[in-house]
């Protein structure tokens, strides 16, 4: 019975993720910062240096991941608040997590099809994927960690401004790029700061599919990785919980 | 179990405005229930507590025996909302919508698509059906709006102000509609600030102003309690003293306002051929006459006095 319910719930869900991917993932801003970012980062970093192939796959598919799993997320609540939507949806028998699993579901799908860009240029200009199935399991993972991510982003403060959110969330994105070893490999005391971003774990799975090393074991990098997504996915949940009142206000 | 939505004691607060000020009321299963009240009344907050929007600060609401704080998704699953703001997604096409709205509530694909098929048609909507709601104008957004909340078919319907802002036509038909589910065992909670409206539409109606509410009863009762309250107001090319009018027939009270003299009766059309008598009487002239129907202000205010008092 209570099984049957959480199943109906996730099946609404879906629901709520296939709106949202046809509603938000049309708009400008998105494609920006989906597609145009990571390739503009992408190009800065590597213009004039002489870096391996591999160094610059493993780049921009971290870039490519990061960026369009967060796209759009961080808008969707706010903005909804705003044009009065979330109202409608609130109304409706769906549970409040399932609304939020629904937009954590809507930027994983969009930063997992994103995704097939880099790695199919990569596979084009010869990047030779040593382990391919554990770097198909790595950017699923990544991309659901950094869907709740971005869904989390905008649980506070409650603003129904949809700029404000972007801003917020661009103010915790680009640190995060630096820190992870995106595009530069990371030694001595850096580590320990890197250690602190999902980023890095995802970059060091990728360099041991493609090159074979990596500075923390696979294990390692999929726990991370894990617990980063529920510690994100499990705060996006509650912290929503508590300010949706707020919103609706 | 005999009502449809039991309300007791609920109170909301917002910040320093009392929206609703500890109502208890009862709806009963398969009538037209009408909260009248002018803007500000508290007539929204009370539908969105009721529908699971917001919380209140105190007491306690059911529908249909289901607790709306504890039991929050069974309630709404059986009953549907037409909000005060319009809220469709306009980026959705209109069928897009309804899809959405059917699978929220669970209803299995065939069904929606045939429910939403025979919607549309009925509201003259199917041509527009692949047409992006934001190209919709202000009536057809309404009628949409009003086939999402029928997309199921709920136990319990709320609609606040649903008619407000339409044509003649469109109204008539949201008029109808309602009228049709309700015959067919719907049980309708709508808000209005138009008398006709309720009037024509229900079977109670609950009266509200300043977050509190001044009574329930049917549309006849009220007429009848509110009937003293219509009144004439008329200006004359001379000075006429209001006592001098208070002495015709019919007239319960008079009052000088500005230039003008109100005469208050529940036979305004016998006070009007009075005049026209006094007039003639006393070779004066008419500059102005007209008869006024009551306010909901007061209705609202000559009911507080009433029940105030027991
Ligand atoms: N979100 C809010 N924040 C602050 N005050 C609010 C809020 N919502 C309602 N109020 C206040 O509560 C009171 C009741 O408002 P409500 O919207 O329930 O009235 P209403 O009867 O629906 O009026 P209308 O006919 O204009 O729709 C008003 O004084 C309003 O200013
Ligand atoms: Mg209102």
């Amino acid at each position: 019975m209570v099984e049957q319910q959480f199943l109906e719930q996730l099946k609404r869900a879906f629901a709520i993720a296939k709106k949202d991917l046809r509603i938000y993932y049309k708009r400008g801003p998105v494609v920006i910062f989906g597609l145009i970012m990571p390739l503009f980062l992408f190009l800065a970093f590597s213009i004039g240096r002489s870096m391996p192939m591999e160094q610059l796959f493993t780049g921009l598919l971290g870039m490519t991941i990061f960026f369009s799993s967060m796209s759009i997320g961080p808008a969707i609540v706010p903005f909804e608040a705003r044009s009065g939507t979330l109202e409608r949806l609130v109304s409706t028998p769906v549970s409040i997590w399932a609304i939020f699993i629904g937009d954590v579901t809507a930027s994983f799908i969009y930063g997992l099809l994103i995704s097939t860009v880099p790695v199919t240029i990569g596979l084009f200009l010869g990047v030779n994927i040593t382990h391919f199935l554990i770097l198909c399991s790595g950017i699923i993972l990544a991309a659901f960690c950094f869907a709740s991510f971005g869904i989390l982003l905008s649980a506070y403060p409650p603003t129904d401004v949809p700029s404000t959110v972007m801003m917020i969330s661009n103010l915790v994105k680009f640190p995060l790029i630096f820190i992870s070893g995106v595009f530069i490999p990371i030694h001595g005391w850096g580590r320990i700061i890197a250690s602190i971003s999902p980023l890095t774990y995802f970059i060091d799975l990728v360099n041991y599919c493609i090159q074979g090393t990596s500075y923390y074991s696979v294990i390692l990098d999929f726990a991370a990785l894990t617990g980063f997504t529920l510690l994100f996915l499990i705060a996006a949940v509650k912290i929503h919980e508590k300010t949706l009142p707020e919103r609706l206000h | 179990m005999e009502s449809a939505i039991e309300v007791k004691d609920l109170a909301k607060n917002y910040g320093e405005i009392t929206a609703v000020d500890h109502i208890s009321f009862e709806v009963r299963k398969g009538e037209i229930f009408g909260f009248l009240g002018p803007n500000g009344a508290g007539k929204t907050t009370t539908i969105r507590i009721l529908t699971g929007v917001i919380r209140p600060d105190s007491g306690t609401a059911t529908i249909m025996g289901y607790n709306v704080l504890k039991e929050p998704l069974k309630a709404k699953q059986i009953i549907s909302v037409v909000p005060e703001m319009a809220n469709a997604y306009i980026d959705l096409t209109a069928w897009q919508n309804l899809m959405l709205i059917g699978e929220l509530y669970g209803v299995p694909k065939k069904e929606r698509q045939e429910t939403a098929r025979h919607l549309l048609k009925e509201f003259g909507l199917y041509e527009r059906r692949n047409h992006l709601v934001r190209g919709f104008s202000k009536g057809m957004k309404q009628k949409l709006i009003l086939c999402m909340a029928l997309m199921t078919e709920p136990q319990v319907l709320f609609l606040d102000e649903p008619t407000s802002g339409l044509d003649v036509e469109s109204a008539r038909l949201i008029r109808d509609t309602i009228r049709r589910y309700n015959e067919d065992g719907t049980t309708v909670f709508l808000s209005t600030h138009n008398m006709q409206e309720a009037n024509k539409l229900c079977d109670r109606i609950a009266i509200i102003n300043y977050g509190k509410i001044a009574t329930v009863d049917s549309p006849e009762n009220l007429r009848m309690e509110s009937s003293s309250l219509k009144s004439v107001e008329v200006s004359f090319n001379k000075p006429v003293l209001a006592n001098e009018l208070s002495k015709i027939l019919n007239v319960t009270e008079t009052k000088k306002i500005g230039d003008k003299i109100r005469l208050y009766t529940n036979k305004p059309h016998n006070v009007i051929n009075s005049l026209m008598d006094y007039t003639r009487s006393k070779s004066l002239m008419i500059v102005s006459l007209n008869t006024l129907a009551p306010t909901l202000e007061d209705v609202f205010i000559k009911l507080t006095k009433e029940h105030g008092k027991d």
